[in-house]
């Protein structure tokens, strides 16, 4: 077998320094080398990442928006600064339109209760497609429960693309919403989402995009695309858990009704009556992630200082060269061959379960997903239960691809 | 690789490959039906008992080698036994899969070829995987028709 990579590597990226930030890369895992291919689960995180959460229980921790003592005030424009950063990163309008939830999912979540409840009512439609996340399905089948409105799921190809016609042809004068991921975290097609965005705006149809996938992977300008309604999850980006982002246009979300009710997003209350504050505190009741928030900033200033073009062509020749090897095993089926993938590899070795692949290259130190990766109607589209699935960040190399190459043939081996 | 060797026995191996007692019991009188929801394994397990003794055993339904194994495994040995001693058995191998109580194997002389799968108590995140045709089997003698989901 050939084990040369035919494949160019970018130059400019010393991915081994790159490893060295991340404290975890540098443990073993089952005696062996850590190959962590399961980035598109959670990423790991840079030392500065955790180094920036330390910071704040160390030096500069206090409740925000609240005390006039100067720890507060640190705190306070620490946590604020980093809003600033996300709205950068995303190229949003303003720092009012990013709203900091837990995750992806408390975004599509805090649409569909605010937004979706005021808005949409019985038979009104909101289109998915067939490999959403559940994330990006549930929240919408809740409401369903309470208004009667339809879902339209528009299907995908063999490939793992949308159905272009389908989309097309799938808007009615019924159609509110269309909720549709930017990457598929268990196909990696990335979607053609400035297109489906300007069909659906065409109709006059607000788009919320799931974004968990695609902002770790590429640069994303909200604007650009013209989203209306933006998600993704920090721990994805490096960032620590427990802190996410919803972008929303700001003349949607002013429009939009409270999440939940308590602290910090009230302008006054009496038992009376009470008012809400303006956006974005309006959606960030209590006390938040306010170091993890910090963190999910120092996140961003990591992945920022990397010339991005340069990550993307990294992660886009590990896909390839993975690709390649993998498609040179005849017991090898890959699930998504849309020609425009993120470093994301979905596969089945013949006759073994992934549960087993799992486990045996957990052995070699390898670090996969294996099961439904929460998008169960894909896997019912491709007729399998589960699937193993590579996914690659920014600090895996060629030898992690042709670690996992040499994992599928332990495989083989027991099973052979 | 001696650890792998361990949990995946040339026993765990042949069973998975070739599931024994595996297909339809079209006079079952008792069944239920497995889900675990984090791998997607589904398992149906279809009894017939008679005045207390488990006749005949059948599974269908599809998994990764541990847990299809371990339900192959299970029909043999649960052939011929009384509800009660199947009873017994599913507490005993689920005692000794989870480790979670002091079991000797030689206090388990009952589970017999059982004890192959005494290496998974050592990989908790596949304990599901080895108990689900138990757990099914277990709900079809209780409570029949109830859908099983271990997670």
């Amino acid at each position: 077998m050939n084990t040369e990579s035919p494949i160019i590597r970018p130059a400019g990226l010393d991915i081994a320094r790159i490893r060295a930030d991340f404290p975890i890369l540098s443990l073993p895992s089952n005696g062996k080398r850590l190959v962590f291919l399961d980035t598109a689960a959670s990423a790991q995180k840079p030392r500065q990442v955790i180094d920036a959460e330390s910071h704040v229980y160390e030096a500069e921790y206090a409740n925000i928006h609240r005390g006039v003592y100067d720890l507060s005030q640190r705190a306070t424009v620490a946590y604020d600064k980093a809003r600033t950063k996300v709205r950068k990163f995303i190229n949003a309008a303003s720092d009012r339109e990013i709203v900091f939830v837990r995750n992806a999912t408390e975004g599509v979540n805090l649409v569909a209760q605010t937004w979706g409840r005021k808005n949409l009512k019985q038979g009104d439609q909101i289109i998915l497609s067939e490999m959403e996340h559940h994330a990006n399905i549930v929240p919408w089948q809740m409401l369903r429960e309470e208004t009667g409105l339809e879902l339209v799921v528009i299907p995908i190809t063999d490939a793992g693309e949308l159905v272009w016609e389908a989309y097309e042809k799938a808007f009615t004068s019924k159609t509110k919403l269309v909720a549709m991921t930017q990457v598929s975290n268990a196909l990696g097609t990335i979607t053609p989402m400035a297109e489906i965005i300007k069909v659906a705006h065409a109709h006059g149809v607000p788009v919320l995009v799931d974004g968990c996938q695609a902002v770790p992977h590429m640069p994303v300008d909200v604007q650009a695309l013209d989203a209306d309604f933006y998600v993704f999850s920090g721990h994805k980006l490096y960032g620590p858990t427990g802190v996410g982002v919803l972008y929303a246009k700001a003349k949607i979300l002013e429009a939009m009704p409270p999440y939940q009710g308590g602290g910090d997003m009230i302008s006054s209350v009496t038992f009376a009556k009470t008012t809400y504050a303006d956006i974005p505190q309006r959606f960030e009741a209590g006390t938040p992630n306010i170091a993890g928030t910090i963190a999910l900033g120092a996140a961003i200033d990591y992945i920022e200082s990397f010339d991005r073009q340069a990550l993307l062509a990294h992660e886009h020749a590990l896909l390839e060269y993975a690709t390649e090897r993998l498609q040179a095993l005849n017991t090898v089926t890959i699930y998504g061959t849309a020609p425009e993938k993120a470093a994301v590899i979905s596969f089945a070795i013949k006759g073994v379960h992934p549960h087993d692949v799992g486990t045996i290259l957990d052995f070699e130190g390898i670090a996969v997903r294996a099961g439904h990766h929460c998008a169960q109607p894909v896997m019912d589209r491709f007729g399998v239960p589960a699937t193993t699935r590579a996914s690659f960040g920014i600090y895996n190399d060629f030898d992690d691809v042709d670690a996992l190459i040499g994992g599928i043939a332990k495989v083989q081996e027991i099973f052979g | 690789m001696n650890d792998l060797r361990e949990l995946y026995q040339e026993v765990i191996l042949d069973h998975g490959r070739k599931p024994r007692n595996f297909g339809a019991l079209p006079d079952a009188n008792r069944e239920a039906h497995g889900h675990n929801p984090l791998c997607g394994d589904k398992l149906d397990v279809r009894l017939k008992v008679k005045d207390g003794i488990v006749e005949d055993v059948k599974f269908e339904g599809a998994g990764c080698a541990i847990s299809v194994a371990s339900a192959s495994l299970m029909t043999e040995v649960l052939i011929g036994k009384t509800e009660a001693e199947a009873g017994a058995l599913f507490e005993k191998f689920h005692a000794l899969i989870t480790g979670e109580a002091d079991v000797t194997l030689e206090q388990l002389e009952d589970l017999d070829k059982l004890a192959v799968f005494s290496g998974v108590r050592d990989y908790p995140l596949r304990v599901k995987c080895a108990t689900l045709g138990w757990h099914t089997m277990h709900a079809a003698l209780e409570n029949n028709g109830e859908m099983v989901v271990t997670e």
